[in-house]
């Protein structure tokens, strides 16, 4: 990084942070949607490379309509180039169309904003949503000409995960020179901080050098210094630093005073079709329900409210900035808000005369959530009203800690029906702990008599109900973290009975539609999720054999990563299924026990206990601590409200610039 | 309740305004749906009064005539709106600019006093600007210009169409080099040549890209890299296929 010129290409030699869309431009024309690639959204930022001390490239590795509408990345975007020296841009994945004609080509990977090559950044964030994005960042490292491997790289960004994968980055610990846990805001500006003053500095110790003053803050994770060792039969015998000053814990972030930090402030628009046309707001982070099988509840501990005043706020500035039509009021249960009642009611209010339509995803299972419903739709605009069971039976949902009886179920679709709900989703989920066929068939019942409920509440016939199904995956941080995952042909054989069990019904087969996949893909997810170091070979085996874009259906393939991975673990003594359907007892090492999520690991053992024994826990906002920890170890606490706002004055009308004055009489 | 059309302020049209806009520079590459979703968001953030048809999903009053291919440039689209309040041409013109990215750029907004807009735009001026050594160009030109018939197929969502292009083109010539504004370093690796062709709107349309597909089949032209092309104009043909009037010079009349 310290040279201001680097080869690029067959033999031309361009300035560090030059633009390479000429060459880029070139290959346009040739492949689908090229608007994914061009960048000048409304409300995108380009600074001057020479401005700035410290340059990033964050990427959402999938495509660019799912990557762009990301809240995490628009908000470290923003808070990056809020910075006077620091600038931020941004890529995400290339289809294989545009990815062949680089190659072919020598164009590197770029960043959207000013397209300068990705290689030419001093920091290439990463967030991961999911696990399924490993190999669409081994595309972008070789397209950047970046060292797939970590201690190859030189005079190369240094390479930084994040998002809710990296809370266990050990699969991808050898492609990565960092990994940061928990929320970005605060992540981000303390790393561009070491990092400026070892630029500044002259870069005192190399790579290295800044790698260890990033290790020593103790909440980036390096995994360059530290040992994994390996017991006789494949376990992990402990993992321990190789170095005195580097800690043996690595600790997440959690952002507190939400009101303080109001991002993103002017979301961007994308040109392009994106996966969620609309702006959201974020209302608040964390959940504390517990459900046992939820990893992005347990690792976003505690809740943190935004108020309403602020959120409001938000909301007209957002569409003021944007011209989006649609906002969403984001977070993981947002009917749980402490205020929700009075924010539905009072946007309601300031929008019922306009286009604007108000989303809440909540899948709370109670008449509540319709009412939130029913009040956010009130100027008209209606898409389906989903609820989220999780289990079949009542056995099932005390053991995933879902407390929902069916009693409460269907008052809630009556509810909803009676209001004139045509359509109701349920989602529920396979291969739980425990689970029996009994369990899954259960929801058959269940679908049906939501259904009769329906008809007979809303005096129709052709009410719908549509049940969802995902495969269960364990994940780290929670308490099914020792769980045996259930294997694919289990799984695909207790959906094929519930298939019929709907299916065979006269009365109401035909009002139930039926969503799954097989459970091919979630043992895949499984083994990326609770791998260890020895992963990093499969990702790398599948990733050359051609495997990208792992989360699109049309892309993946299971024969691939299968035969993949027996390659890349032969000689290793342990196999997928050791990964994935094996269960784990106590003393086991985990491959992220030293990755502080703030969860005692006791509690969680515990919180496992008790499921299988089917004891339900609740939830700490509305009941005692129950103590899981975190605001113990992270030193954090609930921040909920209400803040005694009950009514929000109604904006001042705006004054239309382009009108002929005089003439209306505004 | 969700089965009757809500209630919402459905105030009628009052004035229609036609707005020229152009797409530029690397927005060349928004396709036409991509536009409409960035002008009608560019409408709501400016605070233009659109008038909004009934029914469960209103839609704001925006018609779009011929738009240009995706990854075509052009400084002559054409779109109408509905208002339901009166609206200065100019601030709306200046506002709504503001409010789309940069790219997309409004040109002009004028109050439509005429009804026959869509009839105006006759033909179009494109400019090409092909990379290949002068001699091939005007040869490949030559040879399109002295057929009386050229049968090109395209994919359209009828299915391939075998169709004629060479009667819809009314003018092909040669600009001067100098007129060249490509980076140098696209310029040493190939020599380009620029082509105005105007081309008169039939059905089915002949496009920038049938143009180039008839110049490859009778004179072999393949060019070095992918050919640049701007619309240049729309409008009404004044002297017998030779220039573009602008149309909305009648609106203007009126006025
Ligand atoms: S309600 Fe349950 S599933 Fe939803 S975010 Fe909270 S813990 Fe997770």
């Amino acid at each position: 990084m310290s040279s201001s010129t680097i080869e690029a290409g067959a033999n031309k030699v361009r300035p560090r942070g030059q633009s390479v869309f000429p060459e880029l431009e070139a290959l346009l024309p040739l492949i689908a949607k090229p608007i994914q690639y061009v960048g000048g959204e409304l409300n995108a930022v380009t600074k001057p490379w020479e401005d700035v001390t410290v340059h990033w490239a964050l990427m959402y590795p999938d495509a660019y309509e799912v990557g762009a509408p990301n809240q995490g990345v628009q908000i470290l975007y923003e808070v990056l180039n809020e910075q006077p020296d620091v600038l931020a841009e941004r890529t995400y994945s290339v289809w294989p169309d545009l990815e062949t004609l680089m190659r072919e080509n020598n164009v590197p990977a770029f960043t959207v904003d000013a397209h300068r090559s990705v290689a030419d950044f001093d920091l290439l964030g990463l967030s991961f949503s999911t696990e399924l994005g490993y190999t669409n960042m081994l595309t972008a490292l070789s397209l950047a000409n970046i060292p797939l491997h970590a201690v190859d790289r030189e005079d190369h960004p240094i390479v930084v995960a994040g998002g809710h994968a990296a809370f266990n980055p050990e699969p991808i610990a050898q492609f990565i020179d960092a990994a940061v846990l928990g929320d970005g805001e605060e992540a981000v500006l303390l790393i561009s901080n070491i990092v400026k003053v070892w630029i500044e500095a002259g870069r005192p110790g190399g790579r290295e050098g800044v790698l260890l003053e990033l290790a020593k803050s103790g909440c980036v994770y390096v995994p360059r210094f530290y040992d994994v060792e390996y017991l006789p039969d494949g376990r992990i015998k402990r993992v321990v630093p190789n170095r005195a000053d580097v800690p043996s814990r690595v600790t997440k972030f959690t952002l507190m005073d939400l009101d303080a930090w109001p991002f993103p402030k002017a979301p961007l628009v994308p040109l392009a079709e994106t996966v969620h046309e609309r702006m959201s707001v974020e209302i608040f982070r964390g959940c504390t329900r517990g459900c046992r099988f939820c990893q992005a509840g347990m690792i976003t501990r505690p809740v943190r409210e935004r108020s309403m005043t602020s959120i409001a706020a938000m909301v007209e500035n957002g569409l003021e900035k944007t011209g989006f039509e649609e906002v969403g009021l984001l977070s993981l249960s947002s009917a749980d808000h402490s205020e929700i009642g009075d924010l539905a009611r009072n946007l309601a209010d300031r929008y019922e005369k306009s286009q604007t339509s108000l989303s809440l995803p909540s899948t709370r299972v109670d008449a509540f959530n319709v009412d939130l419903a029913n009040e956010l739709s009130r100027n008209g605009r209606r898409s389906g009203l989903t609820f989220a069971p999780e289990g079949g039976s009542e056995r099932i949902r005390r053991v995933i800690n879902k407390l929902v009886s069916e009693e409460d179920l269907i008052r809630t679709v009556t509810t909803a029906y009676g209001a004139g709900w045509r359509n109701v989703k349920l989602y529920f989920m396979c291969g739980l702990p425990t689970e029996t066929d009994e369990d899954v068939l259960q929801i058959a019942t269940m679908a049906k008599e939501v259904i009769r409920a329906g008809r007979e509440a809303s005096g129709r016939r052709d009410i719908k109900c549509t049940v969802s199904i995902g495969g269960f995956v364990p994940k780290p941080h929670t308490p099914f973290q020792w769980a045996a995952q259930l294997d694919h042909e289990s799984t695909d054989a207790r959906l094929q009975k519930l298939k019929d069990a709907i299916r065979s019904d006269k009365e109401f087969g035909k009002a139930i539609g039926l969503r799954y996949h097989d459970g091919k893909p979630g043992i895949i997810e499984g083994i990326l999720s609770r791998g260890d170091r020895r992963v990093g070979n499969v990702i790398e085996t599948a990733w050359k054999n051609g495997a990208r874009f792992d989360g699109w259906s049309e892309h993946f393939s299971f024969d691939r990563w299968m035969e993949s991975a027996n390659y890349a673990l032969e000689n290793t003594g342990v196999d997928v299924d050791w990964y994935t359907t094996r269960e784990r007892e106590y003393t086991e090492v985990l491959p992220w026990d030293h990755l502080d999520s703030g969860l005692d690991s006791e509690w969680l053992w515990e919180d496992w206990q008790d499921a299988l024994s089917e004891v339900a826990v609740d939830d700490c906002r509305w009941t005692p601590c129950f103590d899981c920890g975190v605001c113990e170890q992270m030193d954090t606490e609930i921040q909920v409200g209400p803040t005694g706002v009950i009514d929000l004055p109604m904006p001042s009308p705006r004054v239309s610039p382009v009108l002929v004055q005089g003439l209306c009489g505004n | 309740m969700a089965n009757k059309p809500p209630e919402r302020d459905l105030a009628p049209t009052i004035q229609k305004l036609r707005l020229r806009y152009a797409k530029r520079g690397r927005l060349r590459f928004s396709s036409h749906r991509d536009f409409q979703r960035a002008l009608e968001r560019a409408l709501r953030r400016a605070g233009v009064p659109m008038a909004y048809s009934a029914g469960f999903s209103p839609h704001p009053k925006i018609s779009y005539s011929n738009s240009a291919p995706t990854g075509v440039a052009s400084e002559a689209e054409y779109v109408e709106i509905g208002v339901t309040q009166l609206c200065d041409p100019d601030k709306l013109r200046s506002a709504l600019d503001e409010a789309l990215p940069p790219g997309l750029d409004i040109i002009e907004v004028i109050v439509a006093t005429t009804s026959d807009f869509s009839a105006r735009l006759e033909a179009s001026v494109w400019e090409m600007e092909i990379c290949a050594p002068t001699e091939e160009v005007m040869g490949a030109v030559g040879e399109l210009l002295g057929s009386t018939e050229v049968l090109v197929e395209r994919m359209t969502k009828s299915g391939l169409r075998v169709f004629d292009a060479r009667s819809a083109i009314l003018l092909m010539e040669m600009v001067p080099q100098s007129a060249i504004t490509a980076p140098a370093d696209t310029q040493m690796l190939s020599e380009c040549v620029i082509l105005h062709v105007v081309v008169r709107h039939i059905t089915p349309s002949v496009r920038p890209d049938d143009v180039l597909t008839a110049l490859k089949q009778v004179g072999n032209l393949v060019p070095l890299k992918p050919v640049r092309v701007t619309r240049l104009a729309q409008g009404p043909l004044t002297e017998v296929g030779i220039s573009i009037g602008d149309p909305f010079d009648p609106d203007r009349v009126l006025v």
